[in-house]
């Protein structure tokens, strides 16, 4: 499959007058920063598991070569941190959250989403689907680094990069919103960077 | 899982963030970790300063004690992690 651009940016980003366009507040850097909050882990990818768990308890999991035969797509996308940097144009391998949720049956509104080591964020679960997130474990043709969140991380470029959780372990599906690891200390509870939503209240 | 790499300073990072808060001297309190129960000055917690806020954790357990966000004109301080604190006061 060839470059994908997020359907959220289609129209928005782009080439104006000569100049990139960026989200509010932004600038651009070429370098890739590491952001996190706590130590960097290593996960093996023999004991790598991604678990759905749908509002009703049912549980669907797969292993890390299960993830590999799943087909992949490779999104190029711009990334916005809530910190202000913004990186365009970046490449990653992943497997679209389409195609992980297809055979989940769920009702839910919200998804929570784990990742090794205790972090977690919340969206809506429409914002996982229509080709806008993905388990991405390649960037810039190659795997992803532990600093950047491999074996594997969630990828989703329409909203700032704290929702894109680094180390990836599951999601769980809800009927209510619950605020995850920033959202619950001041962090808006979408984030969109184009309404520049970074803190509660913006 | 095993450690990779850990980038992280002590607790006296803490010092001009909370005493933009805190009329008194913050990193010389004590607190104690709500999931081992060990105790330590704040002086002493790891701290994760390159993120959207500053994390605290606890030396032993890892065990998130603070999290500190500064906003344009609000300060969040979540302490769930953190069963109490002890503040050295003056004395009366
Ligand atoms: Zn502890």
């Amino acid at each position: 499959m060839g470059g994908i651009v997020s359907p959220g940016f289609r129209g928005r980003r782009g080439v104006e007058g000569g100049e990139v366009r960026l989200p509010p507040g932004q600038y651009l850097t070429e370098d890739f920063p590491v952001l996190t909050a706590g130590p960097t882990l290593r996960v093996p990818t023999d004991t790598w598991e991604f678990v759905i768990v749908t509002e009703t308890g049912e549980k669907h999991r797969w292993d890390w070569q299960q993830l590999m035969a799943l087909p992949s797509e490779r999104p190029t996308v711009d990334l916005h941190c809530v910190t202000k940097w913004s990186k365009l144009h970046t490449s990653w391998q992943g497997v679209s959250l389409d195609v992980l949720l297809e055979g989940v049956d769920t009702a839910a509104d919200y998804a929570m989403v784990h990742s090794y080591g205790g972090y977690t964020t919340n969206l809506p679960y429409e914002d996982l689907l229509h080709g806008q997130a993905w388990i991405a474990y390649k960037f810039d043709g190659e795997d992803l680094t532990p600093e950047h969140g491999g074996p594997a991380r969630l990828l989703v470029p329409h909203l700032y990069l704290w929702k894109s959780a680094k180390w990836v372990r599951g999601i769980t599906l809800t009927d209510e919103d619950t605020p995850g690891f920033w959202e619950s200390a001041g962090y808006h509870d979408y984030g969109d960077p184009w309404r520049e939503q970074r803190y509660q209240g913006d | 899982m095993e450690l990779f790499s850990d980038d992280f300073t002590d607790g006296n990072a803490l010092a001009g963030p909370l005493r933009e808060i805190f009329a008194v001297d913050m990193t010389t309190a004590t607190g104690r970790c709500a999931g081992c129960g060990d105790e330590g000055p704040v002086a002493g917690m790891k701290v994760y300063a390159h993120a959207p806020g500053l994390v605290a954790r606890c030396p032993s357990c890892q065990q998130v004690l603070m999290r500190l966000v500064r906003g344009p004109s609000s300060a969040w301080l979540d302490l769930r992690g953190t069963m109490s604190l002890r503040i050295p006061m003056p004395a009366e």
